[in-house]
């Protein structure tokens, strides 16, 4: 047989200071042209597990690492990362934190100007590569300003251009909007077709690209490793996407991967009666009305003339692309960001009849109103334990001591008084950054992009907690990409498009018939109205 | 000949163009020459200059000059040696205590003092002028490439801060925003640790991220080199920092034998040189496209040059035409060499290639979507 691209021989890892090794007797072998899909819950090792085979594990982040991991024969233990270059490509989840030079060409240059590669042979990979990627007409572009997709590909083609065997890729979709996430996936699947380039990619929502997967490695909570073929793979691991989870429900065997597939499983389904379980119309109070809202930045129109109501007992979900205005608007709504027209009025049961308007409060008593959850979260907290951050929650909002940390005990049970907010994982600081906000007490809540970084179950833990918001009248918007989470969440939909409100009604009627937002099961199920997983065992009864 | 096709001309040209033109208005107060040399400039950056944001940073320089113009005269005025006799502005000279004595505080304001103050700190603006010059012509990012090889990763990391700057204002405003959220909008000492964690928290994640991602580039990486070139380069370095500290030592004290003095400065600027051409060979690193070395590059270089040597020439011959006639004062002189050698310096602004168009994004966001006519 021949030599594997990539090998672990017996690999353990320990980090200082951690009760137990993240990565337990772990081997691999991976084999050239494979691509490969590294699932697990947040925090279970994942990125650990992509260190290793980079050699950043343990050369840049500590921990003892115990065993062997050999690339095409080169030792981590001898080689550093930068020994590794020409063989290994590193792709991040954020591009731009990874950039060195400010331009499209010198970016894809820079790699090999390290490796000391000749001028002819650099600037003929660099058109290969522009080629490759489809980002000919970047090249002298500035990189701070391509948009998100465009800069995770600048991002693949810089490590391309080195020539190296394996890409590693670690949650390259997550801050992409479904357009962005579809054309860097192409580029992946073409890498691997094309140029037999192995791929390791370790990604949140595996349903955007276990079709694609040869292998699936699967780390464990306990650290533990398997490694399988896809279907085999999936019957049995912690995280699953719809599709997975319908196929697991319904008994099918193999476990279909793909819509596709599963659509073909699912033929009997479309003539059934269209029945879906009822969501309670709601019909509470208006609590926001935005009337013609239109902000920019300088010369750019983020949100162009939107007028919208929320009411108490609805979650809305904000869609769109990348730059559509979902975030300008959110501030806006919340009255921290500036209109240049238009008026934003919250009604309250004691205030005047006609509302007040957020704009004419200062900070304190906005956020009494409306709260917000902006998209970097951590932003909020400053303190050093997660204690400290209640207390000052419950003084800045004039509660009595310990509202605060009953919320949070509430939403995340056994978040440690004395922990650092940066020593938590994704969920739980988005759950300290929540129980801040809501320690106001504020009638309306917006989220930007809350589901970053959290895997399925922290979903559903989100999903429950908004639930329980709206069940007591609280009104919820939620801006994000994740249309699962949308269909599983949201009882209304709002999609903007440059600024401008193109759809807004019920979430069964904005996205079934959208091809870009309807999730998975929809498309599975089509002519059918079903969201969920719920929704078809609601329908079809007992699986056949 | 054909115009020359559009390219950036080599950076370390622009400032070598810059520092002869510098050199020959060093030795300048003669106004005529000194605006000469001022419009030479001026025409080469505005028919030269890139479409990158330092470009336009000459204008800033011109500021810069006008405003140590101004300070010159001012100063001049307040506490100025106020010389000759045509008196143009009489004011009260104030006595200051035996203490303070030689200094004279305001007094009469004199023709011939106040332009001796003038192109004084004309000179100076017109000597920075220049810099501004090399400044706007030469991309500074272009210029850290061309560095040697041992001394090229000190250039990224310059580069590298001079990209994460905007990155932290970034932040800033973030962090300031994310504050009002939880109605804090206290400002001032007692906001700093609420905005400065933070923030520190978040420049040193994007730190070690780069970090990281230059590692798994290749930044650093080294060729195998034999201990004894390593011995080599390690001797060549100290060796020729060793004998540079002797000869400038010997220059500056005069009581020490000739042989210390320039001839073991130049040992030494050898010694170093081989250090870090020794160096450079044990970094592996290339550089993508770099700036030709042509005709156009000799020719920007010399006409600088030419500038310097021809008022080196004046000054050895007739000094005095180069200066303000003050004592008589009259209209300074006009000599042809000097004029000649600063017209010289201006042929870079048409011989040179014209600089490249500036880059175009290929796709444009938020334009208005083109209507489609249904046919």
């Amino acid at each position: 047989m021949s030599t594997p691209v990539v090998q672990l021989d017996r690999v353990s890892v320990t980090f200082d200071g951690a009760p137990g090794p993240t990565l337990r007797d772990v081997s691999l072998r991976i084999d050239e042209g494979e691509l490969v899909l590294v699932v697990g819950r947040t925090g279970s090792g994942k990125s650990t597990l992509l260190g290793t085979i980079t050699g950043h594990v343990p050369h840049f982040t500590g921990g003892t690492l115990a065993g062997h991991v050999r690339l095409l024969g080169r030792d981590t233990r001898e080689h550093r990362p930068r020994d590794l270059a020409d063989l290994v490509g590193v792709v991040g989840q954020d591009p731009l934190a990874g950039f060195v030079t400010d331009t499209v060409e010198e970016e894809l240059a820079y790699g090999m100007e390290q490796l000391g590669l000749g001028a002819a042979t650099m600037r003929k990979r660099v058109e290969e590569t522009l080629d490759v990627l489809g980002i000919a007409d970047l090249r002298g572009a500035a990189l701070r300003e391509l948009s998100g997709g465009q800069q995770q590909r600048v991002a693949i083609g810089s490590v391309l251009t080195a020539h190296p065997r394996v890409i590693v890729l670690d949650e390259p979709t997550s801050a992409l909007d479904p357009t962005g996430a579809e054309d860097v996936l192409a580029t992946i699947t073409r890498l691997v077709h094309d140029l037999a380039v192995t791929v390791v990619v370790a990604e949140h929502r595996i349903e955007r690209v276990l079709q694609y997967a040869d292998t699936v490695v699967h780390v464990g909570t306990d650290g533990v490793v398997t490694q399988g073929d896809p279907a085999t793979a999936m019957v049995t691991a912690d995280v699953a996407p719809p599709v997975v989870e319908l196929g697991r429900w319904a008994g099918w065997s193999p476990l279909p991967l793909s819509v596709r597939d599963a659509r073909r499983r699912a033929t009997a389904w479309r003539s059934l009666a269209p029945r879906h379980p009822d969501r309670i119309p709601t019909d509470g109070p208006t609590l926001v009305e935005a009337r013609d809202v239109v902000i920019t930045h300088g010369p750019v129109v983020a949100v162009a003339g939107v007028d919208l109501t929320l009411r108490g007992g609805e979650v809305t979900a904000l869609m769109g692309r990348n730059g559509a205005g979902k975030s300008s608007l959110l501030w806006g709504l919340q009255g921290s960001g500036d209109l240049r027209s238009g008026s934003v009025r919250v009604h309250a049961t004691d205030g005047p009849r006609d509302g007040v308007d957020v704009h004419r409060l200062d900070a304190a008593q906005r956020r009494r109103h409306v709260g917000l959850v902006p998209q970097s979260a951590a932003d909020l907290l400053y303190l050093d334990s997660v204690g400290a951050e209640c207390v000052q929650a419950d003084r800045e909002s004039g509660r009595e001591a310990g509202t605060c940390r009953g919320l949070l005990d509430g939403l995340a049970p056994g978040v440690p008084d004395d922990r650092h907010p940066r020593d938590l994982s994704e969920g739980q600081r988005l759950a300290v950054v929540l129980a801040v906000q809501l320690t106001a007490d504020p009638p309306v809540l917006l989220l930007d992009e809350p589901t970053r970084g959290l895997d399925y179950a922290g979903k559903a833990a989100l999903r429950r907690s908004l639930h329980d918001l709206t069940a007591r009248g609280r009104s919820v918007v939620v801006s994000t990409h994740d249309v699962e989470f949308v269909a599983e969440t949201a009882d209304r939909v709002v999609v903007l498009a440059a600024g401008e409100v193109v759809a807004d009604g019920p979430t069964r009627e904005v996205v079934v018939s959208s091809p870009a937002f309807a999730p998975q099961v929809a498309k599975i199920t089509a002519p059918q109205p079903w969201l969920t997983v719920d929704d078809v065992r609601y329908a079809v009864g007992a699986p056949s | 000949m054909s115009p020359a096709l559009p390219r950036s001309v080599h950076p370390v040209a622009w400032w070598g163009w810059a520092l002869g033109l510098a050199v020959a208005v060093s030795a300048v107060t003669n106004p005529f020459l000194l605006l000469a040399a001022l419009g030479v400039a001026a025409l080469v950056v505005t028919s030269r200059r890139g479409s990158s944001p330092w470009a336009r940073s000459f204008r800033l320089y011109l500021w810069l000059g006008v405003f140590i113009v101004l300070v010159r005269t001012v100063l001049h005025v307040l506490v100025g040696l106020k010389t000759g006799d045509t008196v143009v502005l009489p004011l009260p000279e104030v006595t200051l205590p035996s203490w303070a004595a030689g200094i004279d505080v305001l007094g009469d304001v004199r023709l011939e003092g106040l332009l001796r103050a003038v192109t004084d700190g004309l000179r100076l603006a017109v000597m920075i002028a220049c810099i501004g010059a090399a400044n706007a012509l030469a991309n500074p990012k272009r210029l850290l490439r061309s560095l040697p090889g041992a001394l090229s990763e000190i250039g990224s990391a310059v580069v590298v801060t001079i990209t994460v700057a905007p990155q932290l204002a970034d932040s800033v405003q973030r962090v300031m925003r994310a504050r009002a959220l939880r109605g804090d909008t206290a400002r001032g000492i007692r906001a700093l640790p609420r905005i400065a964690l933070p923030v520190l928290e978040d420049t040193l994640d994007r730190s070690l991220m780069l970090a990281s991602a230059m590692d798994s580039r290749g930044y650093g990486r080294r060729r195998v080199v034999t201990p004894g070139a390593r011995a080599l380069t390690s001797v060549c370095t100290l060796g020729g920092l060793l004998a540079s500290a002797i000869g400038i030592y010997g220059i500056l004290d005069s009581s020490t034998p000739g042989w210390l003095g320039a001839p073991a400065l130049l040992t030494g600027a050898a010694l170093s040189l081989a250090g870090i051409w020794l160096g450079g060979r044990a970094n592996a690193r290339s550089t993508y496209r770099p700036d030709p070395w042509r005709a156009a590059e000799w020719l920007a270089v010399g006409s600088g040059v030419a500038a310097a040597v021809a008022v080196r020439v004046v000054l050895r011959a007739d000094a005095a035409s180069l200066g303000m006639p003050l004592d008589p004062l009259s209209v300074p002189a006009l000599p042809l060499v000097a004029v000649t050698g600063l017209l010289v310096a201006a042929l870079p602004a048409f011989l040179t290639p014209p600089p490249p168009p500036p880059a175009t994004r290929g796709t444009t966001t938020r334009t208005a979507p083109i209507p489609v006519v249904a046919t």
